[in-house]
């Protein structure tokens, strides 16, 4: 039988997972974080990313790197902004989830979601255009065509920080993706829950499965992992303590890595004037120069 | 030691040869040289020295002060005292300083290049024809963008980054002395320079030049010293700035003593550079960019090609072709202007290119000398050699030898050759070989190194962009990209 | 003859090759030696409408005493002349080891039909020539048609019958190196005995490029068959300097086995007269004035 007429629908929550691989998993640990509103409810549970299932997705991001590396120019703009598109439509729901735990109120994360769109249309512009802004051909004397060109590092580690936990992420992940690097990025850990739903708006942009990996769990548990690991090749942080900056860049030690930490205060997210430009992509880039003798 | 067949040596040769050739132009060179900080020559605060060599004859060549902590405070504190004026000159100014260099440098090329070969080694052919040219295409180069700067940065204000602390090797002295000092310079930067310890003496008559040039006092400061002299530079927080050329495994270090110290570092580190030769490429010259790619400097040089992968269905007849060559260099008397391989740069490295050749034989690798020549009884002398029977997995297909000793494998498809060239954590330099465009654009665009030749090897110009992809370092040096670690770029 | 393999050749490599190998040092000893050397090499050359039998009588006494009053110097490989000079020359050369080569094949443009070409070489043999220098169709190799070039070399050489066949490949009509090296093993193929750049009425003419493609293809040649065959540069060759350079060349590319005029030879006029000139310096310490030396 059904039950008694109308009694109040259940709503059908989310679970939040990691996205890794292109896929939706739990963590491997089993383990969860609860996200708390600025009134101390608890209002989700997000998984608490481990080492391994870092590790998992470090291994995700560098099976994605041939594909998305050497995908047309042309086509990386296209999907960054289908990121775009399907972040906008979900706006609403971004907002939402953006006002439950960070302070600032609907209207507030309205304008973070906003310009977080509009980040990811600007950098994916940049996709065929930034080769043409930081390289160049080369005047070498004697009869050799020489020339320069920026390719992407690699596995890029990416860590947002506290405040504007989408826009900072976006800013964050945008550049380097839009050179063609793959993502391994450590969500916000105060409000993760921004960095669930872009997950969501990654799968259904045609990304390659792996060319972003979005995890939530503790930082102090992933930094020295991320930190540490030889196939990242570099890292884009921001909101990072000292010793967490420090950490970082001890990861230079182990294998060369090019680290990019970011100071901004929270308004400074917006700031077009900073944040729209080639120079925060060309961190994420290596220079080619090619030497090739001309005669007949 | 073994070789591979070649045809046999004709009969009844006339033998014509080169009569000996030495260079004879005298150079001065002081019995003790100081420290160069404010403009003056200053003996070093503990009165601390070492002696400089040469490593051809293994005679003294001068006494060099030994950089303690307190010279680097010194020559610190003196390159910030000169830094407010210099980054605010405008920078035609600052050109016309770097163009008198330039000049300069031109000037007194024939007396840099012997110095150079006699406290380093390299054949006078070389430092004639390319370190000391190259030194003075540097700074002319870098002269011209000083009042360029904000061109060079679409959207932002280029600003000096400050102090920069310079730590240089010993296979290219005098020119990465000025790969180092152009650049920070023309970007409004004042520098202390720390030249290597067994080759400090071209970097101290450049400081004389930079005297004749009138540059400021304390715009560049030169610390001659050892690795500790260069760990003190490198940690003294009035640095903003670090550049090191060396060794990946120094590399590292210095990057942990710089991490979270907000203080800029580049790094141009060691490379075990894949040469790759395809089968329709043309031979001879392959050839002869091999010998280049491998043997310049006595391989004294950080992008060698000391990996050469070779397509298999011509490697017999190119191998053979390589012997005829290897039979051809002349090695000896670096001031002979005929040499082509002079002496190995220190008894250390001698050391560690032995141990090398060592292993390589212990690992089942096959050695192959050029001549048995008699070598000269003083000095540091290794024939250059190649190893056949390398497997990937060996030392000498994984570690840097710093020397004149080639590795040896094959390759089937380009597919395979791209997999092996890859096969490293260095990505400096690399070299193809073939005669079709497409297949060339193909495997350079597939290379993980930060220069790519084509067709040619070893090829360099302040106006072309050089450094490493992965742990060969990171930051360029020349072009404009090269300017961008010497700038802040604020909007 | 099959299709000929194209070898390969880099153009900007080779003259990078060439021009560091002109950078040697000859001094004393050596190059009083390379500079007899040079003599011994050189086909003294006159190859004008104006030639008269004065001339190339002139011509004869220069080549067998160089430097009248020194028996040191050498006497030059050959003398060089047209057809119709050939029997003069071998008159004067007479029980000399002076030899007398002559130009044949409608030279320089080798534009007159076969049978009349292989006439010419017939009667400048029968003559005295003891070598031969022909011109290939440069038109028909440019044209593709390489059997039929062949297929002409060969007939000229069957024609010379005894006589030493020189093929001359006139480099500056052949548009790149790799054409020259081409045309070089094509004649190699067909049995020259020689091959050598130029005409002479032709720029550019012999120059350190071509001529150590040449030397490679010489080269290669004899790897693989053992036979050895002769490379002369002609025209353009006028001092000292440039010869030395030449043995250079030869010494580094083929080995001290082809430093021998059966071997090397320089097809040259003005260049004899240098080359005392800088043995008369090496002798008397000064430097001469042009009246000191005989005209050639």
């Amino acid at each position: 039988m059904s039950g008694e007429r109308g009694a109040r629908r259940v709503t059908v929550t989310k679970t939040y997972k990691l996205f890794l691989g292109g896929g939706f998993p739990r963590s491997e640990s089993g383990r969860s974080l609860s996200v708390v509103d600025r009134r101390g409810r608890v209002v989700a549970q997000v998984c608490r990313a481990s080492r391994k299932d870092l590790r998992e997705a470090v291994e995700a991001a560098a099976r994605a790197l041939p594909d998305w590396s050497r995908r047309d120019a042309y086509n990386r703009g296209q999907i960054l902004y289908r990121m775009a598109e399907m972040l906008e439509a979900r706006a609403g729901e971004m907002a939402e989830l953006l006002a439950l735990t960070v302070p600032g109120g609907l209207r507030r994360a309205r304008r973070e979601t906003a310009a977080a769109v509009d980040r990811l249309v600007h950098f994916a512009g940049w996709a065929d255009k930034f080769p043409q802004v930081l390289g160049n051909a080369n005047p070498v004397p004697g009869p050799y065509y020489n020339f320069t060109i920026p390719e992407p590092s690699g596995v890029t580690g990416v860590v947002a920080p506290a405040e504007e936990p989408l826009l900072a992420l976006v800013s964050l992940l945008a550049p380097p993706l839009c050179a063609g690097c793959t993502i391994v990025a450590l969500a916000s850990p105060e409000h993760p829950l921004a960095a669930s739903v872009l997950g969501e708006v990654c799968a259904v942009s045609d990304l390659p499965a792996g060319a972003v990996n979005l995890l939530s769990g503790r930082r102090e548990e992933l930094l020295p992992h991320l930190a540490g690991h030889r196939e990242v090749i570099a890292i884009h942080a921001a909101g990072c303590s000292r010793a967490e900056r420090r950490q970082l860049e001890e990861g230079t030690a182990g294998n060369l890595k090019r680290v990019r930490v970011v100071d901004l205060e929270a308004e400074a997210w917006y700031d077009e004037d900073e944040c729209h430009s080639p120079w925060w992509i060309e961190p994420f880039v290596e220079m080619k120069t090619i030497w090739h003798p001309s005669a007949y | 030691m073994s070789r591979t067949k070649s045809p046999p040596e004709p009969a009844a040769a006339p033998g014509w040869d080169y009569a000996p050739a030495p260079e004879t132009a005298p150079v001065e060179i002081a019995s003790r040289y100081g420290h160069f900080i404010a403009g003056e020559f200053v003996p070093a605060a503990d009165g601390a020295e070492f002696a400089t060599i040469n490593p051809a004859t293994e005679e003294e060549l001068s006494r060099v002060a030994r950089g303690g902590a307190e010279d680097v405070e010194r020559a610190v504190a003196a390159a910030r005292r000169a830094l407010p004026r210099w980054s605010r000159l405008p920078g035609r100014e600052r050109a016309k300083y770097l163009f008198r260099i330039a000049r300069r440098l031109q000037e007194r090329a024939r007396e840099l290049a012997v110095l150079e070969t006699l406290d380093g080694g390299k054949p006078i052919r070389e430092s004639r024809d390319v370190d000391v040219p190259e030194a003075a295409r540097h700074f002319f180069y870098h002269a011209g963008w000083a009042d360029k700067l904000e061109f060079a940065f679409p959207g932002r204000r280029p600003k000096p980054v400050g102090v920069c602390g310079q730590i240089i090797p010993w296979n290219f002295p005098l020119l990465m002395a000025a790969w180092k000092l152009a650049p920070a310079l023309a970007c409004g930067n004042t520098v202390v320079l720390k030249p290597a310890e067994t080759t400090p003496l071209t970097a101290l008559r450049l400081a004389e030049i930079l005297q004749e040039c009138e540059l400021p006092p304390g715009v560049v400061n030169i610390v001659t010293g050892d690795g500790e002299t260069g760990a003190a530079l490198a940690a003294h927080r009035g640095v903003r700035k670090i550049a090191f050329t060396g060794s990946t495994e120094v590399g590292k270090k210095l990057a942990a003593a710089v991490a979270g110290s907000r203080r800029r570092l580049t790094l141009e580190l060691g490379g075990k550079s894949a040469n790759i030769v395809c089968e329709d490429a043309s031979l001879d010259q392959a050839v002869e960019g091999v010998i280049d790619a491998i043997f310049f400097n006595q391989g004294h040089v950080c992008c060698a090609g000391s990996r050469l992968l070779v397509q298999e269905s011509i490697l017999e007849e190119f191998l053979e072709k390589l012997d005829w060559r290897l039979r051809s260099l002349r090695v000896g008397d670096p001031l002979d202007k005929n040499t082509d391989v002079g002496a190995i740069n220190s008894r250390a490295q001698l050391d560690r290119i032995r141990t090398y050749l060592r292993i390589g034989l212990e690992e089942g690798g096959r050695l192959h000398e050029c001549h048995d020549q008699p070598l000269p009884a003083k000095g540091f002398w290794c024939r250059p050699c190649y190893f056949t029977n390398v497997q990937p997995a060996d030392t000498l297909a994984r570690e840097e030898v710093f020397g004149p000793v080639l590795a040896v494998m094959s390759f089937r498809t380009p597919e395979e050759a791209i997999a092996r060239a890859n096969n490293t954590p260095y990505g400096l330099a690399a070299g193809i070989w073939s005669d079709k465009g497409s297949r060339i654009f193909a495997l350079a665009a597939r290379l993980q190194a930060g220069v790519v030749w084509c067709n040619t090897y070893n090829r360099f110009d302040a106006s072309s962009p050089f450094g490493g992809y992965k742990e060969s370092g990171f930051g360029r040096e020349g072009g404009r990209q090269g300017l961008r670690p010497y700038l802040e770029l604020e909007r | 003859m099959g299709a000929m393999h194209r070898v390969p050749v880099d153009q900007v490599a080779v003259d990078a090759r060439a021009a560091r190998l002109g950078r040697r040092s000859i001094k004393r000893s050596a190059k009083e030696a390379a500079l007899r050397l040079a003599v011994a090499m050189t086909d003294l050359t006159t190859l004008e409408g104006q030639d008269s039998p004065e001339r190339v009588r002139a011509l004869c006494r220069k080549a067998l005493r160089p430097l009248e009053g020194d028996p040191t110097v050498p006497s030059v490989a050959a003398v060089c002349v047209y057809p119709r000079l050939v029997a003069l020359a071998r008159e004067e050369l007479a029980g000399t080891p002076v030899r007398v080569a002559s130009v044949a094949t409608a030279f320089p443009s080798g534009q007159t039909p076969l049978r009349l070409r292989l006439e010419e070489v017939r009667s400048a043999v029968e003559d005295g020539a003891d070598e031969i220098d022909m011109v290939i169709s440069r038109g028909l190799f440019l044209a593709g048609r390489l059997d039929e070039v062949h297929q002409e070399i060969a007939a000229v050489k069957e024609a010379c019958e005894g006589a030493h066949l020189k093929v001359i490949l006139e480099t500056g009509e052949l548009g790149s190196y790799e054409n020259v090296r081409l045309a070089s093993d094509l004649a190699l193929a067909a049995g020259a005995d020689f091959v050598k750049t130029s005409t002479g009425k032709v720029q550019p003419a012999a120059t350190p490029g071509v001529t150590l493609v040449l030397l490679e293809s010489v080269r290669d040649a004899w790897r693989r068959t053992g036979r050895r065959v002769g490379v002369k540069p002609a025209g353009g060759i006028r001092t000292a300097r440039q010869a030395l350079h030449y043995l250079v060349l030869v010494k580094e590319t083929l080995g001290d086995a082809w430093l021998t005029p059966e071997l090397f030879r320089f097809g040259a006029s003005s260049l004899l007269n240098d080359l005392v000139r800088q043995l008369l310096r090496l002798r008397d310490g000064c430097y001469t004035a042009a009246h000191d030396l005989s005209l050639a």
